[in-house]
C-alpha cells in the first residue's frame, strides 16, 4: 500500500480537520465527533439537511455542506457506516426549529444507524424525516435482496432538496421533493481498477490488466460482472442503456446528466466518456439539458465511472439550478 | 449453578462475552470476508472492549448495566452489527429496570425483548441467513427449558445449543438480508457470521453463568472470571 497518510488510524479524523481548516468560511467540525457543519448553524426556522457515510467517498459527504445544500456530514470509517450517537450530534446540531431531514444510502448499515439516531432525536423532541435513495440500477430490485445501493444520485437529491430547504418549505415538503429525486433518479457504474482500504492495506479485489467490473457500488466491493476491457463507446453505451431502460426514460425527457469519476481517472477520460453519453442520449430522443462530469462521489483510488441520469420536471429543474454555496457544488 | 441474575453475574457474563469475543474476532473476520465486508470480528472486539470499560462503575440495576453496553456497542461497533446488537442489550435493558436481582423467566423475558429488537431493527425473519437464524432457536429452546422447569444456568445453556444448531444450519441458506444478499446464490455454503457471534456470546453467557454458579456453591470467590 501507499497512500499519502500518518498512521491508518488517523486518516479520517485528520481528513476532517485539514477540510475544516481548508474551508473555514463555510464549515466548521463539530468538537469532539466526526461531523462538519455550515459554519452558520444551525439556520433558524429552516428544515435543516444531514447525510453521510463512509469516509472514502470524497468530496461526498463534507463537500456537500453549505447553503444551499447540506447543514451537517456525518463520516465514519472508511466504507463503514457512522455510528448513531455521531449522527445525533450532527441533528442536535444542525436542528433551526423547523426539522431535520436525513439523506441515507441504500446499505443496510448505513440506514440502521441512521434510523436509530432518528428515533433517539425523536425522543428528544427533535422533528426528524428520512429518505432512503436507492439509485444503482446494476443490483436487482427485489424481494430477495436488501434492495438497489445508494450511489452517485444521492449528490443530486442533496442539490435538490437542499434547495427546497432554503427555500423555505417545510419539513413534509423537502421530505416530499427528496423522494421525487429519488424516484426520478438512476445510476450505474463500472470500474477499472479496485481501491485500497487504508486499513485492510490491500486492494478490494484483484482485476487482471485486460478486465473490467461492471455494476460496482461505492465501497470497493466487485460489480455483478467481470468482462474484458472494451473501447469507452461500447462500455458507456451499456451502462446507459441499463440506466435508461430501467425507469424508463423516454424521447422528450430532459435530463440531468452526471458522469462521476470513481477517483482515478483522469478528467480526460471521463469527458471521453460524456462525449459518448451524449451520443447515446442524442440518439434516444434525451435531452442532457444540464451536465456534471468529474469526480462527486468516489471510492478512494478505484479508477472508473459511473452514469447518472435524473428526469427533470419544472420544479426539479429549478431547485437543480438554484445557487449553492457547498464546498464541491458551488453554484 | 446459578438460578438466579444477579449484577455480579451478569457483569461475569458481559466479561465472558467480550473474551469469547476477542477470541474467535479472526474467525468472525474470515466468516464475513467470504460473504460480507471482512469487518465483523474486528467491529465487534472493539465494541465488547469499550462495554468493557463501562462495565466497572459497580453500582446500578440491571437494566442500566445492559443500558451501558448497549450504549457502547451501539458509539463504537458501526455498520450493520452495532445497531443490531446495540438494539439487542437495549431492549433486554428494559424489563430488567430497577433490579437487581432476576429469575430465569425474567431473563426470558429480557431475552425476548431482545430478538424481537434485532427482528425489528433488521427487518429480517428466520431463514434469512442472519443473526436472527440463531437467536430465534435459542429463544425457543430458552423458553422450553424453563416450561420443563429448568434454572437460569440449564436454560441458558440450552439456550446456546439451539443459537450453534441455528448458526450451523445457516451454512445452506441463500442471503436476503444485508451486504451478503448481493452474491445470491453464492453466498451458499458459508456460515453466517452474524448468527455465529450470536452463538458464541450466548455460550460465553451460558458458560459464566454455570462457572460461577459452582464457585458460589463451593463457597469459592465470585464475580471476575471471563
Amino acid at each position: 500500500m501507499k497512500k499519502l497518510i500518518n498512521r491508518v488510524e488517523d486518516v479520517v479524523d485528520e481528513m476532517l480537520d485539514g477540510f475544516a481548516a481548508a474551508h473555514a468560511d463555510r464549515v466548521r467540525r463539530l468538537e469532539g465527533t466526526q461531523v462538519i457543519v455550515r459554519a452558520d448553524a444551525p439556520v433558524r426556522g429552516k428544515v435543516a439537511l444531514v447525510s453521510g457515510g463512509g469516509s472514502g467517498h470524497e468530496p461526498a459527504h463534507a463537500g456537500y455542506v453549505g447553503e444551499g445544500m447540506l447543514d451537517a456530514a456525518v463520516a465514519g470509517a472508511v466504507f463503514t457506516s457512522p455510528t448513531p450517537d455521531q449522527v445525533l450530534a450532527a441533528i442536535r446540531a444542525v436542528d433551526g426549529g423547523a426539522g431535520v431531514l436525513l439523506i441515507i444510502k441504500n446499505y443496510t448499515g448505513d440506514v440502521m444507524n441512521f434510523e436509530m439516531a432518528a428515533e433517539m432525536a425523536r425522543a428528544e423532541g427533535i422533528r426528524v424525516e428520512q429518505v432512503v435513495v436507492a439509485d444503482d440500477v446494476a443490483v436487482e430490485n427485489s424481494t430477495f435482496t436488501t434492495g438497489r445501493r445508494g450511489i452517485a444520485g444521492t449528490v443530486l437529491v442533496h442539490k435538490i432538496a437542499g434547495a427546497a430547504a432554503a427555500a423555505g418549505r417545510s419539513l413534509d415538503e423537502v421530505k416530499a421533493v427528496a423522494e421525487k429525486v429519488i424516484a426520478s433518479v438512476r445510476s450505474m457504474g463500472m470500474a477499472l481498477s479496485p481501491c485500497t482500504v487504508p486499513a485492510a492495506g490491500k486492494p478490494t479485489f484483484e482485476l487482471a490488466e485486460d478486465e473490467v467490473e461492471i455494476g460496482i457500488g461505492i465501497h470497493g466491493e466487485p460489480g455483478v460482472r467481470r468482462e474484458a476491457l472494451r473501447p469507452a463507446r461500447e462500455i458507456v453505451a451499456e451502462l446507459a442503456a441499463k440506466v435508461l431502460d430501467d425507469l424508463p426514460f423516454q424521447r422528450g425527457d430532459r435530463v440531468v446528466a452526471l458522469l462521476n469519476g470513481m477517483g482515478a481517472t483522469p478528467l480526460s477520460e471521463l469527458y471521453v466518456a460524456y462525449h459518448e453519453l451524449r451520443a447515446v442520449l442524442r440518439e434516444r430522443g434525451v435531452e442532457a439539458a444540464h451536465s456534471l462530469v468529474g469526480e462527486f462521489m468516489t471510492s478512494l483510488e478505484m479508477a472508473g465511472f459511473s452514469v447518472t441520469l435524473l428526469r427533470l420536471d419544472d420544479e426539479l429543474e429549478r431547485y437543480f439550478l438554484a445557487p449553492s454555496q457547498a464546498v464541491a457544488f458551488r453554484r | 449453578m446459578a438460578e438466579e441474575m444477579d449484577l455480579e453475574l451478569a457483569r461475569a457474563a458481559i466479561r465472558a462475552m467480550a473474551a469469547a469475543i476477542r477470541e474467535h474476532a479472526q474467525e468472525l473476520t474470515d466468516l464475513d470476508a467470504a460473504i460480507g465486508d471482512a469487518d465483523h470480528g474486528t467491529n465487534m472486539d472493539r465494541g465488547f472492549q469499550a462495554a468493557l470499560a463501562r462495565l466497572d462503575g459497580g453500582q446500578g440495576d440491571l437494566g442500566g448495566l445492559l443500558r451501558d453496553v448497549a450504549m457502547a456497542l451501539i458509539s463504537t461497533v458501526g455498520g450493520a452489527s452495532g445497531p443490531l446488537y446495540g438494539t439487542a442489550f437495549l431492549r433486554a435493558s428494559t424489563p430488567l429496570a430497577g433490579r437487581s436481582a432476576v429469575s430465569a423467566a425474567e431473563v426470558e423475558k429480557a431475552l425476548a425483548a431482545a430478538v424481537e429488537g434485532v427482528r425489528e431493527r433488521g427487518g429480517a425473519a428466520p431463514g434469512e441467513k442472519t443473526m436472527v437464524d440463531a437467536l430465534v432457536p435459542a429463544l425457543e429452546r430458552f423458553h422450553a427449558a424453563v416450561e420443563q422447569g429448568a434454572g437460569l444456568a440449564r436454560a441458558l445453556a440450552a439456550a446456546a445449543e439451539g443459537a450453534w444448531q441455528g448458526a450451523r444450519q445457516t451454512v445452506d441458506l441463500v442471503a436476503t438480508k444485508g451486504r451478503a444478499s448481493y452474491l445470491g446464490e453464492r453466498s451458499r455454503g458459508h456460515q453466517d457470521p452474524g448468527a455465529t457471534s450470536s452463538a458464541l456470546l450466548l455460550q460465553a453467557a451460558a458458560r459464566a453463568l454455570a462457572g460461577e454458579g459452582e464457585r458460589r456453591a463451593a463457597g469459592g470467590p465470585g464475580g471476575g472470571a471471563g
